[in-house]
């Protein structure tokens, strides 16, 4: 599998991607700068955590319009692979990839912690490597992960099986307790959590990995 | 031109005999914007001029020390070609006035104080001081610094992985918040501020100048009264994504050989960063203010020099090199600007609108700064133990103090710190030391601060020695051996003898520390005048300590992990209730001695616990410091819900023995299988050592017969903050 990882002015889980892309795969990814119109040939594309462009006026907003997006819409719209991260999934929903938008935490607070999550679909890219409704643990951290859609919306995600992974305790105020979201493709992927923080076992965990290890088996 | 009037000069916190001194210095009287200058150069917060000669008595060489103080922060080795680049600086004064600002700029200062030097950021730590929790002010304190420190911190994508906090009274008035920050460099591209050499260009780049901050140095070097909130427009505004550019931009031009020497714009902005990099360097410098790049109209030279716009660095550049790095700038769209050149003049030369504006002697500005050997008188350290009641039952004493606003879980904060962000925090907060990765390594630093304000306030010299050798054992409790400090002395008004006594006392306390256990100081800080109405804040010289773990998949937690295990006391225990946690909050008592600080001792059981802990055979280790060891224990039980059934194990009687707060001691949970040996091995090395019963259950039990849940204790523990918090909310 061959992995992008695009890197907005003050995103700062770029290196973490990185690494994990490059633990889990054998070879770096290509970095690729926001200003870059072109993606390379890649299966996977990863927009990782941050504060993109400082998360002025709405986070993920100002990164949604910069060039390199134009270029990752073209990559999902060919059924190519999307894994927004945090931030990442804040720009997906922003460039309308993904439905839905996140606000604010309820309780207006910054939260980092580790969260356990359930494992709702496993007929994905990203999770086919999980057991059903499987718990696994993954850090959060973000102020602004509070998923709002309205209901029709809700329904229709669960409806279809695009709630992949839901919060057992929810740290943010999301609605129905949601994680992560597939595209109506399901070839993108949003979510808060940080799988890139959970494949290295010193330092949190390793439930991270099979998210990787999905990936890399059906893209490879 | 503004005619220079004696109270124009004491509005500059300047003397009557420093302005004499400054006539003399020029050989004519200064304008105004040389007056400006010099009062920021010689503000306290700038000059040290009232602690340096105390400060020349501090240990700052060995053999891990690769830069003391003096730079922007200290540099020391850690083994294959890496450095480690720290310092902890405060920021009290406009964190109290503004604190959502005043914390995040004072984390966006230190920041830049150890990326300047070449090194990515990556931890950060705080020292934060409140006031009493039922001070009307308190809350909204807490609030605006945590979301402060968070709101930069998590931008930048550096973890903030723990620090301490501490209510009091005496900080009702003046809180201190003192910022950690610690990078990772190579020791061959190590960056100094030495402007060495004529000819060469002198840059801007970073964010544009404003009119912030003006006078900020010059603020934190006077007392607080009750219009000091008036002085609102002198706190900075920080902005965190101009920083992190700057930093990517910055390490992106380091990595060229373009830089002769560079400095971060702090205190007293572009004055003190090109006058310090021309002192360095023994050179000159000359700018020209119309070409840097201004954020409002109509600036004059008096606001540009003093302003402390933040997010603004200072460099001199090999000649030629200036294209090279301005595209570097121009990819992340930082304004970059040469405003000057270095000379051969050791003078500072600053022109604007085609007239000079300013024409110093750099060594006027430095030093030829005041040093004040301040009068001061020693007091007598508080002595006695305060009578206490000796039947009050254990347990129900330890669920009340760990509930308690000192000893109460931290969560609520720093679970608003971004604490895993890099993916190399192996030890969270909530430990004795954070443990970071050193990247891709299986080294670790470990990283603590400490300093415990009621004993330097008992006893300043006692209590300067205890706050290193707690750091010192906090790092060796993880299995870390320490390395070096960094200081941030915080006091009150040094021109009362009284108060100058404490820093005195303190630093010599300090020192002494850190010579006997190898624990040299790298950078520091000093912050004084930390006085509201005259009220003086409990002298707190915080030390921040780092240390080095060759194999991190060794190092020790404070979780208990296995049932069955033996829980053994390393450490002579007396029972020392003098300024406990037990007294304050059980008998309502601030008083009696501080405990004793014997480092030979502190030494010798540190070295064996962390000799344990290296080889393998020690997991779980505590040290035993606030709340004595009742504390320990039950900080050991909660992580994981894992109890204890523990008894009484020396002569004193059961609340020295529980709460006593006696140093040097540790609490190790070992495999029973093992117990005897380290037992043994302690013995045979002198030290004392005791067993005191095994971990198991949910409850803490003690002598079989006072019991209670760990449930509770950490319904305790947990609750107080949000608790606390929520009534503002």
């Amino acid at each position: 599998m061959k992995a992008a990882v695009i890197v907005f002015p003050a995103s700062n889980c770029d290196r973490d991607a990185k690494v994990a892309l490059t633990e889990m795969t054998g070879k770096a990814p290509a970095m690729v700068w926001h200003q870059d119109s072109d993606l390379p040939d890649v299966d996977l594309v990863v927009i990782p955590g941050g504060f993109s462009y400082g998360d002025y006026l709405r986070c993920g907003a100002m990164a949604s319009q910069s060039p390199v997006m134009r270029a990752v819409k073209a990559h999902a719209e060919k059924g190519g692979a999307v894994l927004g991260i945090c931030n990442g999934f804040q720009v997906l929903t922003e460039s309308h990839l993904l439905p839905g938008a996140l606000m604010r935490n309820a309780g207006l607070k910054f939260v980092c912690k580790p969260v356990t999550l359930k494992v709702e679909e496993t007929q994905s890219a990203f999770t086919c490597g999980y057991n059903n409704g499987q718990s696994v643990v993954f850090p959060v951290a973000h102020g602004e992960g509070n998923y709002y859609a309205d209901d029709a919306t809700l329904d229709r995600l669960e409806g279809e099986g695009r709630v992949v992974f839901r919060y057992a305790a929810n740290p943010n105020g999301s609605a129905r307790d949601i994680a992560g979201i597939l595209s109506e493709k399901r070839n993108v992927l949003g979510m808060m959590p940080h799988p890139e923080r959970v494949v290295d076992g010193a330092t949190g965990g390793t439930d991270g990995r099979a998210l990787f290890k999905s990936l890399i088996e059906t893209l490879s | 031109m503004t005619e220079i009037t004696p109270a124009i000069v004491a509005e500059h916190g300047l003397s009557p005999d420093e302005y004499a001194r400054i006539n003399t210095l020029l050989g004519r009287a200064p304008n105004m914007v040389e007056l400006g200058v010099f009062s920021v150069m010689w503000s306290e917060h700038c000059s040290y001029k009232s602690t340096r000669a105390h400060l020349r008595k501090l240990p700052t060489t060995g053999p891990q020390v690769i830069q003391g103080p003096g730079e922007n922060a200290g540099v020391i080795d850690i083994g294959d070609g890496d450095a480690c680049i720290f310092k902890m600086e405060s920021h009290n004064h406009p964190s109290f006035i503004e604190p959502y600002q005043g914390a995040a700029t004072g984390v966006g200062g230190i920041m830049r104080d150890v990326f300047t030097m070449g090194a990515r950021p990556i931890a950060m730590m705080n020292a934060l001081r409140f006031g009493a929790p039922d001070h009307p002010k308190t809350r909204h304190l807490v609030a605006g610094v945590v979301s402060g420190i968070g709101g930069y911190g998590n931008c930048m994508g550096v973890p903030t992985v723990g620090g301490e906090v501490n209510f009091h009274p005496s900080y009702s008035g003046n809180i201190l918040v003192n910022a950690m920050c610690v990078g990772l460099a190579r020791t061959d591209n190590i960056f100094l501020s030495a402007a060495k050499g004529a000819g060469n260009p002198v840059v801007y780049f970073g964010s544009k100048t404003g009119r912030d901050g003006i006078h900020g140095a010059t603020m934190a070097s006077a007392e607080f009264d009750d219009a000091s909130e008036e002085k609102r427009p002198t706190v900075q505004v920080g902005d965190p994504f101009a920083e992190k550019l700057l930093l990517e931009a910055t390490l992106e031009l380091m990595a060229t050989d373009a830089i002769i020497a560079i400095q971060d714009m702090g205190a007293a902005g572009l004055t003190s960063s090109s006058a310090e990099m021309g002192d360095k360097g023994g050179s000159g410098i000359e700018l020209n203010l119309d070409m840097v790049p201004q954020r409002e109209a109509n600036m004059t030279a008096y606001e540009m020099l003093l302003s402390e716009s933040q997010e603004r660095m200072l460099a001199v550049l090999k000649p030629g090199r200036e294209a090279e790095a301005q595209a570097i700038f121009k990819k992340w769209e930082l304004d970059f600007a040469v405003i000057g050149i270095t000379t051969d003049t050791k003078r500072l030369v600053i022109k604007h609108k085609g007239v000079v504006a300013a024409d110093m002697p750099i060594t006027a500005l430095s030093d030829e700064a005041p040093v004040y050997e301040r009068p001061y008188t020693l007091r007598e350290p508080a002595s006695g133990t305060p009578a206490y009641d000796k039947a009050r039952p254990v347990l129900a004493s330890l669920e009340k103090i760990l509930g308690s606003a000192d000893m109460a879980s931290r969560r609520w904060i720093w679970e608003q710190y971004d604490h895993s962000v890099m993916n190399d925090t192996q030890q969270a907060p909530g430990g004795d030391a954070a443990v970071v990765r050193v990247h891709g390594t299986k080294k670790a630093l470990a990283i603590s601060t400490d300093v415990t304000p009621r004993y330097c306030k008992a006893d300043p010299r006692r209590g300067g020695m205890q706050a290193v050798a707690e750091c010192w054992r906090n790092l060796t409790a993880v299995g870390a051996t320490p390395l070096a400090t960094t200081d941030n002395l915080n006091f009150g008004n040094p021109q009362k003898p009284d108060i100058m006594g404490e820093i005195v006392a303190a630093i010599d306390g300090i020192g002494e520390a850190c010579r006997a256990l190898d624990f040299p100081i790298v950078s520091g800080n000093c912050s004084l005048y930390n006085e509201t109405n005259g009220e003086g804040i409990f002298p707190t010289p915080a030390i921040g300590g780092v240390g080095l773990l060759k194999d991190a998949s060794k190092m020790a937690t404070i979780a208990f992990k296995r049932d069955g295990d033996v829980v053994i006391l390393i450490g002579e225990t007396r029972g020392h209730l003098g300024q406990s946690i037990y007294l304050r909050e059980i008998e309502g008592k601030e008083e009696g001695a501080a405990p004793r600080v014997e480092l030979d001792v502190e030494k010798k059981n540190g070295d064996f616990v962390r000799r344990l802990i290296e080889q393998g055979r020690v997991d779980t280790c505590h040290d035993v410091s606030d709340g004595g060891l009742a504390v320990a224990i039950a900080e050991m039980a909660m992580p994981r819900g894992l109890g204890a059934q523990v008894g009484q194990a020396s002569i004193a009687d059961a609340i020295g023995f529980w709460f006593g707060e006696d140093q040097a001691r540790y609490v190790i949970a070992v495999p029973f299988a093992q117990a005897e040996k380290i037992v043994a091995e302690a013995r045979a090395a002198s030290i004392t050592v005791a067993e005191l019963g095994k971990t198991g259950g949910d409850s803490f039990s003690i002598d079989g017969k006072d019991s209670i849940a760990i449930a509770k204790l950490r319904t305790a523990h947990e609750d107080w903050f949000p608790n606390f918090m929520k009534a503002e909310l």
